[in-house]
């Protein structure tokens, strides 16, 4: 097809045992296993896209951008501050974590 | 720095210090305070001007790129008034007259014609406004930030295959030509090829691919620069309300010289390109990720 995005799928808000921080929603990149591999990731935008029943502007399909900020963990899992917090719904949900701004 | 201070600087440091607890500290004021000297010495004098002087009030003035005094605490210079002068060396340089100041523009008296109408008018040099605020409205300072121009990748050099990551175009293969004054990279398809026409480019949003594309530099057009991309100015007056009810404007079609400008820039890529066994084939192929293929392991 014509995918142009990493795909990604929201683990849940930055948290500690019994806080969390809902600003920071931790993110799981597909293919990305190290903390060396999300270097790459690094300043990337990401785009949750999900849709609602009310039309706005025009469309049902709507999106909420943000981008990656920093690695999380040694496993490549990685955080992600969005313009609008993300719902707590979009927990498992996908995620698209576009290729630019590009640094390659 | 403390020792070289005389007694008395000492003195007025401790003096401003204890205010300061009982005041509350104030910001440091401008040392020059708002005089405006109407005699200057002129920088006819290069042997004491500091290189890369720009503002002129500099250039004239403060000859320097340093501050000649500095603020110790508040209300206490680290140089007396006449030190600060001395610094100025003006044993060495030689006054060159006044600046020529302009003078303000004077009122215009017009003739009218009329019987009844007074014979002259006076026209203000400073037209009132139209209109006065009821209550005096704080403005918001003006921003004189200017971001600089990106500098252009390494791995970008032209004749370089890009891939665009976002836009109309995005996924399209397409030959980088030259990076624009305002940092743009400009960029080609070539339009027969993929159906990208001349067009700027951030940076940012582009893949730079291995792929070269053997163009020569010098052959891309002079005219091809930000003025050239410039949308050109509606006229007011095409603003009519049978326009507004009918909604979008029909698209004109692009003009005659920037078709000629394309099809002469894609001549030169193209004879590069047909030279390359696949090439074209490649760069009217859109990329994609498909599945397995993480964009951080992949070699561009």
């Amino acid at each position: 097809m014509s995918r142009l995005y990493a795909k990604g799928r929201v683990l849940g808000f930055k948290r500690a045992k019994r806080n969390q921080r809902p600003d920071i929603s931790l993110v799981q990149i597909e293919g990305v296993k190290t903390l060396a591999d999300t270097e790459f990731y690094l300043g990337k935008r990401v785009a949750f896209v999900y849709r609602a029943k009310r039309e706005v502007n025009g469309s049902k399909i709507r999106c909420i951008w943000g981008r990656i900020t920093r690695a999380h963990g040694g496993s490549g899992a990685v955080k992600a501050r969005f313009r609008n917090n993300l719902p707590a719904k979009s927990f498992g949900a996908s995620v698209r974590v576009m290729m630019y701004p590009s640094r390659v | 720095m403390i020792e070289n201070l005389t007694s008395s600087r000492l003195c007025l440091i401790t003096i401003a210090a204890q205010l300061d607890i009982r005041n509350g500290s104030q910001g440091a004021g401008s040392v020059y305070g708002s005089r405006t000297p109407a005699l200057f010495y002129n920088t006819n004098d290069t042997t004491t001007a500091s290189p890369g002087l720009k503002h002129p009030a500099k250039a004239v003035f403060l000859q320097h790129n340093y501050p000649r005094n500095s603020l110790l605490a508040a209300g206490v210079n680290k140089y007396s008034r006449s030190q600060v002068i001395a610094k100025r060396v003006l044993y060495k340089r030689k006054p060159t007259g006044a600046i020529a100041i302009n003078a303000p523009a004077a009122n215009k008296t017009v003739e009218v014609k009329g019987a009844k109408n007074g014979g002259s008018r006076v026209i203000a040099a400073a037209k009132a406004p139209r209109f006065y605020a009821a209550e005096d409205v704080a403005l918001p300072k003006k921003n004189r930030k200017h971001a600089g121009v990106a500098k252009l990748r390494n791995t970008i050099v032209p004749g370089t295959v890009l891939i665009l990551l976002a836009g109309r175009y995005r996924g399209k293969r397409v030959v980088f030509l030259k990076q624009l004054e305002s940092g743009l990279l400009l960029v080609s398809g070539p339009f027969k090829v993929n159906g990208v026409p001349l067009k700027r480019v951030n940076q940012a949003y582009v893949i730079a691919t291995s792929t070269k594309v053997e163009l020569d530099a010098t052959k891309i057009d002079a005219q091809l620069n930000d003025a050239y991309f410039a949308r050109p100015k509606a006229t007011k007056k095409a603003a009519t309300e049978e326009a507004f009810f009918e909604g979008e404007k029909k698209k004109e079609p692009l003009a005659e010289n920037k078709v000629a400008l394309q099809k002469a820039t894609d001549k030169v890529i193209l004879e590069a390109v047909n030279k390359v066994e696949h090439l074209r084939q490649y760069l009217s192929a859109k990329f994609s990720l498909s599945k397995g293929q993480a964009p951080h392991a992949l070699q561009f």
